[in-house]
């Protein structure tokens, strides 16, 4: 409770909980830039959602300009590196307890500078009971939106555009959590609000929903029935006290009815044949804990119920539930499960969402921003400022609960591009990116994480060498190694924070936490030289390939893909024979330097030499050692290697759309899906661990694909049944 | 004669008058702090028996212990295809039935159906006894004639509810009146001990039950009263009960009925149905539990679903939140009540209509929302509460219902069940509701004999009627 001290700023006079220490930099961030705000007020939580801008150091290479320079001097760089300021938009919402709505309002006010906004678009049940407060706090009108436009708005950006949103609870599995691969149809799906009442909408388009029923039997049931029956005041408290209970106290049961011979006639005897028919027909004291658990079951068997029974008149089987009742709560989500699987016979699932609570405060602020057409870009949810899904049960700590939901965070990033499937894809609704979910697969979660861990040090000495001109480097890359220090320790005890964990997801709050810090790119200088190196060899490497014979050549440009991935020696000789060309051939690169330079131009131009086009895919931003899209344009320029090629568009250098050392082949820049369909590419080759073995191994295509790297890590190459440095090297047909 | 039932304290009340069946009358325990009394809505969890067997041999898992869900559910959209398709436990005593049909039934003649909370027993008296059979007619087959007949109230807690008797009945030739009896399946052991006493097992009578208790007690029949039960599906009797005693009418008067204007307090009017066309038809039972069954003839049903918010839900929570001790008590206090102090409706939260989905500002939008605030809570009185629970559970089946209606395709929908005996309010909403959210299509009906239907099936079985 320390953070609650009593110098809130702006709100020193008021009460002791009312007041409280908003540290600016941790949870309204960015709001000097801020402008458009939504706020969702619900019975107990309010959520902020406002758009902002966040200015963050890139690292930008540049070709000198070499008119009247000799390129081929020695010790100089390719191309020179300059530290630029970019601007990018950033959605920001924070979700707290209406109790600090006040000392919130005030630190906005005190903290907005400049903005040019003058409407607030309010949802949610008190959006009337605030209004006044909000209109006088932040000077700003308020406009009231539709609860359910809102929720269903919100609902839809959030299955667009967050990749493991939805998840199914499965109770007896470890983690309980099982993540929905992102499906690119979304519609149509059955929303089911559980507030104090319930309702159920049928969700058809983005803009065409239908309230197709609802019940009266909702949260507000269960919190007011349960506080007349148990004295118990407190929504969290009695899901506490039914995490306790035992129903069968109170309800009458099958075996209760039908006695010992439910065994023999195949009867499950737990059955619920009447809630609380005990308290009908015993006359004695019931426990608490047994009256809120028996509430419980009968309030989510009936909505569960319900929801089937709507779900089957409108033939839909995906079902999303979301509302107070919900909110994270394992309790409900279990007994909401067990409902819907009992009443579909398994043919309806019933689904949550990550940001289940945000839902209202999106979709609020996208009717507010109609005009800036957030729905036309695609955007990613920022591992670094994202609280991640709440884990601590009621069961376990419900005071802790209340005190880490105090304040939660979500950070959405608005992506350069829009992003889609590789039209390649074989089946896009069923194409997992990653290799292995280490929230199933507990053994190497936790070699994954003490990996990454021992794997910091090293790359805050890196991010430190990389900006030997800042004053602040070494303070900035301490704070990147607190924060994903933090973030690996919440994946340690909850896998399932972020959505379903993968090396991909590690790799990428990696990436996000140092930028983060404005360490945008720390390899930069590795690469600069590498690529200065590699570009030097170039020429020899092209005459030693041109002079060898087809096979040979062959394998040797085999070699040389590989080769850039490790400096060892390739053994296995597989055996190659010349086919028809290929029509195009799509390249995702890996790393800057000798791979790219020495292993993928030469394999490049032996393409191109069988008349098969090119297309060559690298990073829109940098991750690692990678090369990113301006690198590759500057070093292919550099190495005057098929010059025509590219002027004929033989070759086409483009961008993935991704910043990540691994590879989604379902979220992609539009511009190459388009270039890719437009082309015919029949072939597509995706090189190093990050993009083939730790994602896309099981990739299917619907074209010929090979995905090669060598196994750099011990434990996976084990895993795999091979040895370190073993090659992989997986040449795919279709089926026809 | 008196003591049928172990405890000595009864007495027969007039009922609650204010319910608007005031020619009835209801049994009531006199001591309030007496355990058991009264009746919570019976009728057992309305024959789940098939269905599990069916959701078992389908590769469902078992539910977990210690979870739940509503017994009922499961194995909906599997056609029910009779006659006589008896599987596993009850053949055997069919075996014993079809022997002894051979010879003409003797009496009594007796139909049980053993529920959660209520037992309800049939009992036909002949009338046209002639001298010469009253001559042979035992000692104890007598008495239990004499004892049942010349009595309305059976120990503290037996009924019979006279209004109900069918008279001059005719039953396999024999014509006589038909006799409907109740009372608490906690007394069953008393009604057991009864039979021995009376030595009913020297009658050498097949005594025919259905309902969860006919499985639950049978070996008690056995061991204390050497009686051996003959256990019937409680769907089978449920189904055959209520076409037969439609057929048969109400002593000359319709046995089905609806309400016009249902949400009109002055033009309400409880009106004659003609059940003519009886197919395809969705039955709901309201027992302690709900079961919804869709019956397509007389010999083709199936089990829709169901649900554990039934008559047992709505008795056992007034219990606790109002600590009333029978159900005549718990409806007195629910006429008395406003619900709107307890349930949020949904101009609470919108101010009138919500228009943009349709919804009237009178409609409920959270059953005991208003109970989330303590202040709401301080304000309410035990006749509030007792009022919402009864608005919430029925308006709770009325909706489920409706939903099985829709996705049965079947327009009527007839409500029977102890939990509509003298409940003209949960019966004036059902109707109200089924007729306002269907826009009309759907028609609520009811039957007078409520919840005897599975009693009285299990008297055809031992009859073999039809």
């Amino acid at each position: 409770m320390a953070e609650r001290g009593a110098s809130g700023s702006g709100s020193s006079g008021d009460s002791l909980d009312k007041s409280i220490t908003l540290p600016p930099d941790e949870i309204f961030r960015n709001l000097e830039n801020a402008k458009r705000f939504a706020i969702d007020i619900g019975g107990s939580l309010t959520k902020l959602a406002y758009y902002s801008t966040v200015q963050h150091k890139v690292a930008r290479v540049r070709s000198f300009d070499y008119s009247g320079k000799d390129a081929e001097q020695d010790h100089e760089p390719p191309y020179e590196i300059s530290v630029q300021e970019e601007v990018t938009a950033r959605l920001h919402f924070v979700k707290f307890e209406n109790t600090y709505i006040e000392a919130c309002l005030d630190f906005i006010k005190d903290h907005l500078v400049n903005t040019e906004t003058k409407v607030i678009q309010a949802t949610g049940g008190g959006a009337y009971k605030f209004k006044d407060l909000i209109e006088e706090k932040l000077r700003l009108r308020v406009d009231k939106e539709d609860v359910m436009t809102c929720l269903i708005k919100g609902c839809n950006f959030v299955l667009k555009n967050i990749p493991h949103e939805a998840f199914v609870y499965q109770k007896d599995s470890d983690p309980e959590f099982k993540f929905q691969t992102n499906h690119p149809n979304i519609f149509p799906y059955l929303l089911v609000n559980i507030g104090s009442g319930v309702s159920i909408v049928k969700v058809e388009t983005e803009d065409r929903f239908e309230w197709i029923g609802g019940s009266s039997i909702g949260g507000g049931t269960f919190w007011g029935l349960g506080a007349l029956l148990t004295k118990t005041k407190k929504f969290d408290e009695l899901l506490h006290l039914a995490s306790k209970g035992q129903h069968a106290n109170v309800d009458m049961l099958v075996q209760d009815v039908y006695g010992g011979a439910h065994q023999t006639l195949g009867l499950s005897g737990n059955l619920i044949a009447s809630s609380f028919g005990k308290s009908a027909t015993a006359d004695r004291e019931f426990s608490k804990e047994d009256m809120a658990k028996s509430l419980l079951h009968m309030i989510s068997n009936d909505i569960g119920q319900l929801a089937c029974l709507y779900a089957k008149l409108h033939c839909l089987d995906r079902v999303y539930f979301g509302g107070f009742f919900i909110r994270g709560h394992p309790v409900t989500m279990r007994t909401i499960t067990y409902s819907i699987n009992f009443f579909s016979k398994g043919e309806v699932q019933a689904l949550f969402l990550r940001h289940e609570g945000y839902l209202g405060a999106i979709g609020a602020f996208l009717k507010g921003a109609e005009q800036d057409n957030p729905n036309q870009y695609s955007w990613g949810e920022n591992y670094a400022g994202s609280s991640g899904l709440m884990s601590s049960s009621p069961e376990l700590c419900p005071t802790q609960r209340a005190r880490s939901g105090t304040f939660d965070l979500l950070e959405m990033d608005r992506l350069e591009r829009p992003l889609v499937n590789l039209p390649l894809l074989l089946d896009p609704s069923s194409y997992v990116p990653d290799t292995v979910d280490l929230t199933d697969d507990a053994l190497a979660r936790k070699y994954w994480l003490t990996c990454f861990e021992e794997a910091l040090d090293g790359v805050v000495k890196r991010a430190v060498a990389s900006q030997p001109g800042s004053v602040d480097a070494a303070e900035r890359a301490e704070k990147f190694r607190q924060k994903y220090w933090s973030k690996l320790q919440t994946l340690r005890h909850q896998p399932f924070a972020y959505g379903t964990l993968t090396v991909r997801s590690l790799l990428d709050t990696r990436e996000h936490c140092l930028n983060e810090f404005n360490f945008p790119d720390p390899y930069s200088k590795v690469k600069q030289k590498e690529n200065g190196v590699a570009l030097k060899c170039f020429p020899r490497v092209i005459r030693c390939l041109d002079a060898l014979g087809w096979e040979e050549r062959q394998l040797a440009l085999v070699k040389g893909l590989l080769a850039g991935n490790v400096p060892a020696a390739f053994t296995a000789s597989p055996r190659f024979s010349p086919g028809p060309p290929h029509k195009c051939a799509l390249i995702f690169a890996d790393n800057s330097g000798i791979d790219v330079i020495l292993g993928v131009f030469p394999f490049v131009r032996e393409l191109l030499s069988r008349g098969t086009e090119v297309i060559l895919a690298c990073n829109s931003g940098p991750a690692l050692n990678d090369v990113t899209y301006c690198e590759s344009l500057i070093v292919a320029e550099l190495a005057r290697y098929r010059g025509s090629a590219l002027r004929e568009e033989r070759l086409l250098l483009m961008q993935t759309g991704s910043s990540s050392p691994c590879l989604d082949l379902s979220r992609l820049d539009k511009g190459l899906a388009v270039l890719v369909r437009e082309r015919g590419a029949d072939l597509v080759v995706i090189e190093g661990m990050g993009r083939a073995v730790h994602t896309n191994y099981y990739a299917a295509l619907r074209c010929e694909s090979l995905k090669l790297a060598v196994i750099k890590n011990s434990w996976l190459a084990e895993r795999l049944g091979g040895r370190l440095f073993s090659v992989i090297f997986k040449y795919e047909v279709p089926a026809e | 004669m008196g003591a049928w039932l172990g405890r000595q304290r009864w007495l027969l009340r007039m009922g609650a008058g204010r319910l608007g069946m005031a020619t009835e009358r209801h049994g009531r325990a006199a001591d309030a702090s007496a355990s058991s009394a009264g009746e919570p809505a019976p009728g057992g969890p309305g024959g789940r028996r098939r269905e599990l067997l069916r959701r078992r041999a389908s590769s469902a898992s078992e539910p977990p212990v210690g979870a739940s869900a509503s017994a009922s559910a499961s194995a909906e959209g599997v056609r029910r295809s009779r006659p006589g398709s008896y599987s596993g436990a009850p053949s055997v005593s069919r075996q014993r039935v079809e022997s002894l049909r051979k010879k003409r039934q003797l009496f009594p003649w007796f139909g049980l159906d053993i529920g959660g909370t209520l037992v309800k027993l049939v009992y036909f008296e002949p009338k046209d006894i002639t001298a010469e059979e009253e001559e042979e007619e035992v000692e104890s087959l007598k008495s239990i004639r004499k004892y049942l007949t010349s009595n309305v109230a059976y120990g503290s807690t037996g009924i019979r509810d006279v209004h109900l008797e069918l008279k001059d009945l005719t039953l396999c030739g024999r014509k006589g009146n038909l006799h409907f009896i109740r009372f608490p399946t906690h007394d069953m052991p008393a009604f057991i001990q009864m039979g021995r006493d009376k030595n009913f097992s020297s009658l050498h009578t097949v005594f025919c039950a259905t309902g969860g208790g006919a499985y639950k007690f049978e070996q008690d029949f056995l061991t204390i009263g050497d009686l051996q039960l003959c256990k019937l599906d409680e769907l089978d009797c449920l189904v055959k009960g209520i076409l037969y005693i439609d057929s048969v009418g109400f002593n000359g008067r319709s046995q089905c009925y609806y309400f016009e204007n249902p949400a009109d307090a002055e033009k309400c009017q409880k009106l004659p149905f003609d059940l003519k066309n009886p197919y395809p038809l969705l039955l709901v039972n309201i027992g302690s539990g709900v079961s919804i069954l869709a019956v397509y003839s007389k010999d083709n049903y199936k089990r829709v679903t169901g649900t554990s918010l039934g008559g047992g839900t709505f008795f056992g929570l007034c219990c606790l939140l109002t600590g009333c001790t029978t159900f005549e008590e718990a409806l007195e206090m629910a006429s008395r009540g406003d619900s709107t102090k307890v349930d949020k409706l949904v101009r609470d939260i919108y101010g009138g209509d919500y228009e943009r989905f349709g919804l009237p500002g009178w409609a409920v939008a959270s059953s005991f929302g208003n109970m989330m605030s303590k202040e709401k809570r301080e304000a309410v009185s035990k006749e509030d509460l007792a009022r919402a629970m009864l608005i919430t559970i029925t308006n709770n089946i009325g909706s489920i219902a409706r939903m099985c209606a829709l996705n049965e395709n079947i327009n009527q929908v007839v409500f029977v069940g102890n939990f509509l005996r003298i409940n003209t309010i949960a019966m004036r909403l059902l109707a109200y509701a089924l007729d306002y959210w269907s826009k009309g299509q759907l028609k609520a009906l009811f039957s007078e004999h409520e919840g005897y239907f599975g009693a009285v099936g299990a008297l055809l079985e031992l009859l073999k009627i039809p």
